[in-house]
């Protein structure tokens, strides 16, 4: 492309560029939410009274302030649930799998009936912009308990052999960055295969399963077939150590998948894995440029980063390379960061203190190194938790943003000049969740695909998830399947 | 004939195709079942270890490069060479496991088979664990099973033949490398079906076989972070040590379990990864 052709290109860029408007905001309500002031644990059927637990606090991370309180579940709770779960299982797994399937496609619909209210509460509670709690996380959540209700009259079809078995009571754990729709998740499987579940939501993020935890209510779900235990690291302990459990299901980082596995290996219970990645968008230079800047953009900014499968390294090939760069930063200071209960918001809160620590420290680690920092200029909040849009150039593969997961709104671009290139730097990770693949050639992306390590490639699009397509990691990413018919294996005794 | 002096074999590892001694110089006497002596065999090394794994590694790539057709082939080829070799087989599992020689002989004759079956199912995987995901919105979208990578194998003890073919086939089926780790006690039978890869056209490197001490070399291969999966099957009381030891680098573990028979594919999805590659759908 010659100099002149890029300039044109600069001044349509500039006409159409966003950063210069303002809008008015268009806040959602907070009261939609319907927040009470405190939790108990939801377990065989019923609320317990919040006055019976210590409680903790959960926050807005848009504000630092407190929510609400919730129930520190302690081990003795954990027990309960279980047994609860226990109880429940002949019942539920004996009764035709047509009926399993009415509660799921019920809970289904209940979920879309509340959406508006789930979605801001997930908002209030995980900082995330309202755009993709309503618009992603919630309509996700219910089209995986549909697509799952429908699995449960079906399961001599799904390729295990004729009438497979649950496995029994399954202990999920869950992560902070989608609450609803990482229960959504491990419940809808489990209950179509005929398990009974303790859920236990990520300390910083329990409301919307409490707020699920009614909807099971409104459902007729019987009593003890789900268990809702909010805490924190401790509570989840007690649950993986619980010998009356017969699954572990875990998302969450590889350090505590890794110590999970460890704890598990002597009593050998089942176990799937969904941990961290490194992911890698790669971007040709037969790449679809316009769709190419939205879709790395949306693989790295989408839910301020916090993605376990997030294309926190962007590949370019090195001849578009400083094009490449220049529209991506320039989209950066585009994006709208701020209140994310605003439905002009892109970028919205960091989920917590720590979590923004941890950001700081591996950015402040970028610079050290030797990478040079692009950040956003946007103003921010004065209060609660944030991070400007950042991105890294002059990164190589040593530096600690290539290789650590930073779980924040981070990029680190480095560059290649061969398909082998591409691919041996893709994969130069311990890790192996998900990659993306640019180019309009699409016998060269599935030659990359062929090569890359990652259980999810996106060729010209990134982070799209559907119920029916398995999703997970290989290598440190984890192990099995979420979604599909893959999915059940993970919950039955196959 | 009957005072012709026999000439007698040395039982060495399997190792990128070659046979070798442990580079240790180590080897340990094994025994009939009735407690005589029957062979010296190498006493492999953790560094014998290290460098079957790195030959496991090696050969990965251009394993599952072939055409899953030619890889059925090679399969299929090793279970021509174990034909030609049943008797012996058979006198090796008699020997090994203190059984009369037609039960051996039906046992070895039923492990051949297994290796027929599986080499029939390199090109019918990707159709039967795979397909399409009809997602909503304009993708193609599917999901292939793909090799998790190398495979470590702990044989077990009470099937020399028949249980080493089962751990060891389904892995290669599904375009895995494999690492074996022969049973201490009677590894002469998996020392043959290695002896057997090296005239099948298996690529050196994509089965090695290794004796020796179980429980040094079990937790060198289950730590070891460039294996990917690890089937405990002949790890007996040692299987919760060995599968918590696999947890370092978050290996794929597959635990002993009674099989559910003849048509169990349990093996073969073991050891692969849901590979789902979503495809743009425009103009």
């Amino acid at each position: 492309m010659s100099s002149a052709e890029i300039d044109v290109t600069d001044q349509q860029l500039d006409q159409s560029r966003l950063g210069g408007f303002t809008y008015d905001p268009a806040p959602e309500s907070a009261s939609v939410a319907r927040l009470a002031s405190a939790y108990g644990l939801f377990i065989d059927g019923a609320f317990s009274d919040p006055g019976a637990h210590e409680q903790f606090e959960t926050l807005n991370p848009a504000t630092a302030r407190p929510l609400a309180t919730v129930a520190h579940g302690s081990s003795e709770d954990v027990d309960r649930a279980v047994a609860a779960a226990r109880r429940a299982f002949p019942a539920w797994s004996s009764m035709p799998g047509s009926a399993r399937a009415k509660y799921l496609f019920r809970i289904a619909r209940l979920i879309q009936e509340r959406a508006r209210e789930l979605a801001v509460v997930e908002t209030l509670d995980n900082g995330k912009p309202i755009r993709e709690s309503r618009d992603i996380d919630v309509p996700l959540a219910a089209a995986y308990f549909f697509y799952y209700a429908g699995w449960a009259d079906k399961l001599d079809y799904a390729g295990f052999g004729p009438s497979p078995q649950p496995l029994g009571v399954a202990g999920q754990i869950i992560p902070w960055n989608f609450p609803l729709l990482m229960a959504a998740w491990k419940l809808a499987p489990a209950l179509a295969a005929g398990n009974t579940c303790v859920l236990k939501p990520a300390e910083t993020t329990p409301l919307s399963a409490l707020v699920l935890a009614d909807i099971l209510t409104q459902a007729d779900l019987p009593a003890g077939v789900v268990n809702i235990v909010t805490g924190d690291g401790a509570t989840g302990a007690a649950l993986v150590a619980h010998p009356g459990v017969d699954k572990i299901a875990f998302t969450g980082s590889t350090e505590v998948g890794r110590l999970i596995q460890q704890r598990l290996g002597e009593r050998g219970t089942h176990l799937t894995l969904e941990l961290g990645g490194k992911g890698a968008n790669i971007v040709f230079e037969d790449a679809p440029i316009d769709e190419m800047v939205e879709g790395v953009i949306d693989g790295i900014f989408f839910n301020q980063g916090h993605v376990c499968c997030a294309g926190s390294r962007l590949l370019v090939q090195e001849s578009i390379a400083d094009e490449v760069v220049r529209r991506v930063l320039r989209r950066v200071e585009q994006l709208r960061v701020g209140d994310p209960l605003d439905k002009n918001t892109d970028v919205g809160a960091i989920n917590s203190a720590a979590q923004l620590a941890r950001i700081e420290e591996l950015t402040e680690a970028g610079e050290a190194e030797g990478a040079t920092r692009h950040t956003s200029a946007c103003a921010l909040p004065n209060e609660g938790y944030w991070f400007a849009p950042t991105v890294f150039t002059d990164v190589a593969q040593s530096h600690r943003i290539a290789r650590e997961e930073i779980f924040g709104p981070v990029l680190s671009v480095l560059t290649f000049r061969t398909p082998e290139e591409a691919v041996a730097k893709a994969n130069n990770t311990t890790y192996g969740l998900a990659c993306g693949v640019w180019s309009e050639k699409g016998s060269r992306t599935l030659w990359v695909a062929q090569r890359l390590r990652a259980g999810v490639i996106w060729a010209n699009t990134y982070n799209r998830f559907d119920p029916t397509s398995p999703f997970g990691g290989m290598r440190e990413s984890g192990f099995g399947r979420e979604g599909g018919r893959h999915g059940l294996e993970a919950y039955l005794d196959v | 004939m009957s005072d012709r002096i026999d000439v007698r074999k040395t039982y060495k590892l399997v190792v990128k195709g070659a046979f070798v001694r442990s580079e240790s110089g180590r080897s340990y006497e094994v025994t009939d079942a009735t407690g005589a002596f029957w062979a010296n065999v190498a006493q492999a090394s953790r560094k014998d270890l290290r460098e079957a794994v790195v030959a496991a590694r090696g050969a990965q790539r251009s394993w599952w490069a072939m055409t899953a057709y030619n890889r059925g082939q090679v399969l299929y080829r090793l279970a021509e060479m174990a034909e030609a070799r049943r008797a012996e087989l058979a006198e090796h599992v008699a020997v090994a496991e203190g059984i009369d020689p037609v039960v051996a002989s039906d046992a070895v004759a039923r492990g051949i088979d297994r290796i027929v079956w599986y080499a029939g199912w390199t090109d019918k995987v990707a159709q039967v664990l795979g397909g399409a995901n009809p997602v909503a919105g304009p993708y193609f979208n599917f999901s292939l099973p793909v090799p998790c990578g190398v495979v470590g194998v702990i044989a077990p003890t009470d099937s020399s033949f028949e249980g080493f073919v089962d751990a060891v086939l389904a892995p290669l089926a599904t375009g895995n490398t494999v690492v074996a780790l022969a049973s201490e006690t009677r590894p002469t039978p998996a020392v043959l079906l290695g002896e057997m890869s090296a005239t099948a056209d298996l690529p050196g490197g994509v089965l090695n076989v290794l004796t020796g001490r179980r429980d040094e070399l079990a937790p060198v291969l289950c730590e070891h972070e460039d294996v990917d999966g690890v089937d405990l099957d002949g790890a007996d009381e040692t299987v919760g040590a060995l599968a918590s030891l696999a947890a370092g680098s978050i290996k794929r573990v597959l635990r002993p379990r009674s099989s559910a028979g003849d048509g169990d594919v349990r093996r073969l999805r073991a050891f692969v990864e849901t590979s789902t590659v979503w495809h743009t759908i425009g103009q």
